[in-house]
């Protein structure tokens, strides 16, 4: 039986793509069979971030109206093995999403995966509320950044009231909270809201901090998930993020200032001053 | 202006030293989502009457003196044993300078 878990924010742009396509990359290579599931109906990108956009028949609204079995619409991922995406409909609207049908695809799903990675979307219309509807799990993306911090808690209050879970008098979703795009240089010159204060105002458990990193843009340029590329920064944190989730003790590596000599710091500042 | 501070653009010497200077505005930042959300929270996680209750007593009250929406503010404090429904209305300064009626107790 899989756990489900969803991927949400309620701001847009925060990286919850990101996250999912790493997060489901991460959970299949330590050998869980994992399947990632674009709820943005309308606006579908985890196709692009996944690198799969090529090869998408049939998709998730398709499996909802009967119109394709739930295996031709699972594209097997070529790289990594046990891992599989769902994509969504490109061309319909979110009310596409009905919520049986959601409820039987995620129920054929939890049967034969490990884990359903579900990437909500922006917002919380209906589309944000059927992607976690479902979910025994909880990763609440946020940016160090007033919007995204309300916006994350705006939608703590809605995985703990409105999910099935909830309705059902059942334990609640477990929720996380994942820091991405930190930035620890901003941090230092008190541009940034640090890591504490962050998780002082939402009161969740810390999954990770995924720091400001060039190569999640590469990642998403070439479409492979960034927890692929052993050389990024972004790439390892989310690791550790994986590796946390699934009960290991890691220490946060980027959230204190990397070492630097003297001469380092004044070539940096010399160099940054006149370009 | 000596040679350091023209190869420098003006840059004093110690400044190399010291990281650029920015205003410090994480702090701001965190005050301000501190008064937003403790805000937020009361409004979304109070009891579902509390918005028609507040209508209600408007409509009672515009009845005798003319005040909007924004003279009134009703909050629910929980506390352990019982909770506080705390109900302020600020009435026009004439005939009477503004006054508060009474806090209303509710065992919750």
């Amino acid at each position: 039986m899989a756990r489900v878990i969803v991927i949400t924010s309620g701001k847009g742009g925060v990286g919850k793509t990101t996250s999912a396509a790493a997060f489901a990359a991460g959970l299949a290579r330590e050998g869980n069979k994992t399947v990632v599931i674009d709820f943005d109906v309308g606006l579908r990108n985890l196709d692009l971030i996944m690198g799969c956009e090529r090869r998408v028949v049939f998709d998730f609204i398709d499996v909802i109206n009967g119109t394709a079995r739930l295996n031709q619409a699972l594209i097997r991922d070529k790289r990594v093995d046990g891992l599989y995406v769902l994509p969504t409909s490109q061309t319909r609207d979110k009310d596409a999403l009905k919520m049986e049908g959601v409820e039987q695809v995620i129920g054929e799903l939890r049967r034969d995966f490990d884990y359903v990675i579900c990437d909500s979307p922006a917002g919380i219309e209906h589309g944000a509320q059927a992607a976690l509807y479902f979910a025994d799990e909880a990763i609440v993306v946020t940016n160090p950044e007033v919007s995204s911090v309300r916006d994350s808690d705006r939608m703590i209050g809605i995985l703990t009231s409105k999910s099935k879970r909830a309705e059902r008098n059942e334990e609640p979703i477990k929720q996380h909270v994942l820091i991405t795009r930190y930035d620890i240089e901003r941090v230092n010159r008190g541009e940034m809201l640090k890591v504490d204060d962050v998780l002082e105002m939402l009161a969740l458990p810390l999954l990770g901090v995924i720091p400001e990193s060039r190569s999640v843009l590469q990642a998403s340029n070439t479409g492979t998930p960034v927890i692929l590329d052993d050389a990024s920064p972004a790439g390892l944190a989310y690791r550790d993020a994986v590796a946390r989730f699934l009960g290991e003790q890691m220490e946060f590596r980027f959230v204190n200032p990397q070492p630097k000599g003297l001469w380092d710091g004044l070539f940096n500042r010399l160099w940054r001053r006149s370009a | 202006m000596n040679i350091l501070q023209r190869a420098f653009g003006g840059t004093r010497l110690l400044d190399l030293f010291r990281p650029p200077a920015g205003p410090r505005t994480a702090d701001t930042a965190k005050e301000r989502l501190q008064v937003v959300l403790a805000l937020e929270r009361s409004a979304n996680s109070g009891p579902s009457f509390l918005p028609q209750l507040q209508e209600e007593i408007l409509q009672v009250i515009k009845k005798y003196v003319d005040i909007d929406n924004e003279n009134v503010s009703i909050q629910l404090e929980r506390g352990p044993e019982i909770s506080m429904l705390d109900i302020n209305i600020e009435l026009p300064a004439a005939p009477k300078p503004s006054r508060r009626l009474p806090v209303l107790q509710s065992a919750h």
